[in-house]
């Protein structure tokens, strides 16, 4: 039986600049950051959320070849681009409050937040094109 | 740091069209997002997303205004508007090259799921009454 969800990837296109987005400006804290000389300098890059541990986002630049040869490498970045790769979603204890503090560090909201049957959703995207799907969950029997 | 593609400039209109179809958005509005000139803009949208940014920006309307006409009882003129066109004659005019028929028929065509039954309306009634908080908890066994 699987236990848990420990990873999720997700591509971009410089860590760098990645490690400034999700933890300078979304607050997450670093989990790893490793460099491999032995690997070509392979950088293992992970971020998740302060209080939950045991499961991380995986900023990965996309690998050219031997991996991808560069026509795959060039498609996966042009998906990516036209936000194509699917969402994320996360959850907040107060989406507004949230939407303020992200807002006010630069990042990127493609609606104001916005109340639906599930919550109280604010979406973003980050610099590389990766939409994200904030959503404050509303608790059915108190509304 | 890698240059940003122009897919991502591009995906800043597109994201403009999804959340904000409802106000009066033009193409001008839209290339301004995207920082580039409307010639280029359309262009490019076009080679991006298959769809030049016009008829993308009323592809979206149009489906809204559908949903609208199945799902509500808001009239056509309020829907027209409610999608973000003023002119109710074009309203009228788009929807029927989108849907081959007009916002009236579209509706009539489209009557609501509890409307293709034939349930008679006391039956329909007495299935959609509301359940007393205190309905038989006299005699409800006790918990434990």
């Amino acid at each position: 039986m699987i236990s848990k969800i420990s990873h999720v990837n997700v591509w971009v296109d410089d860590q760098d600049e990645a490690l400034a987005f999700y933890r300078d400006k979304l607050g997450l804290e670093v989990r790893e950051d490793v460099t491999m000389p032995e690997m070509g300098n392979f950088r293992w890059l992970s971020v998740g959320p302060v209080g939950q541990p045991d499961v991380a986002f995986v900023l990965m630049t996309v690998p050219g070849p031997p991996v991808f040869e560069p026509e795959t490498a060039e498609q996966v970045k042009a998906l990516l681009a036209k936000g194509a790769m699917g969402a994320l979603f996360v959850t907040t204890d107060d989406a507004q409050a949230t939407y303020e503090e992200l807002k006010s560090r630069g990042v990127e909201f493609t609606s104001e937040p916005t109340r639906m049957p599930y919550g109280i959703d604010a979406p973003f995207r980050d610099p590389f094109g990766n939409e994200f799907r904030m959503v404050q969950e509303l608790d059915e029997n108190n509304d | 740091m890698p240059p940003v593609p122009l897919a991502r400039h591009l995906l800043r209109a597109k994201d403009l069209i999804d959340t904000r179809y409802g106000d009066p958005l033009d193409v001008a509005a839209l290339a301004r997002a995207a920082h580039l000139s409307p010639a280029h803009f359309s262009r490019q949208f076009g080679r991006t997303f298959g769809e030049a940014p016009h008829r993308y920006l009323l592809t979206r309307r149009m489906e809204r205004a559908a949903a609208l006409l199945r799902t509500t009882d808001r009239s056509v003129a309020e829907i027209c508007w409610d999608v973000g066109l003023r002119s109710v004659g074009s309203f009228t005019t788009s929807f029927g090259r989108t849907y081959a028929m007009t916002p009236t028929a579209y509706r009539a065509a489209h009557p609501p799921a509890a409307r293709l039954a034939r349930v008679p309306s006391c039956v329909a009634r007495a299935h959609s009454r509301p359940r007393s908080s205190t309905f038989r908890e006299d005699s409800a066994p006790r918990a434990g």
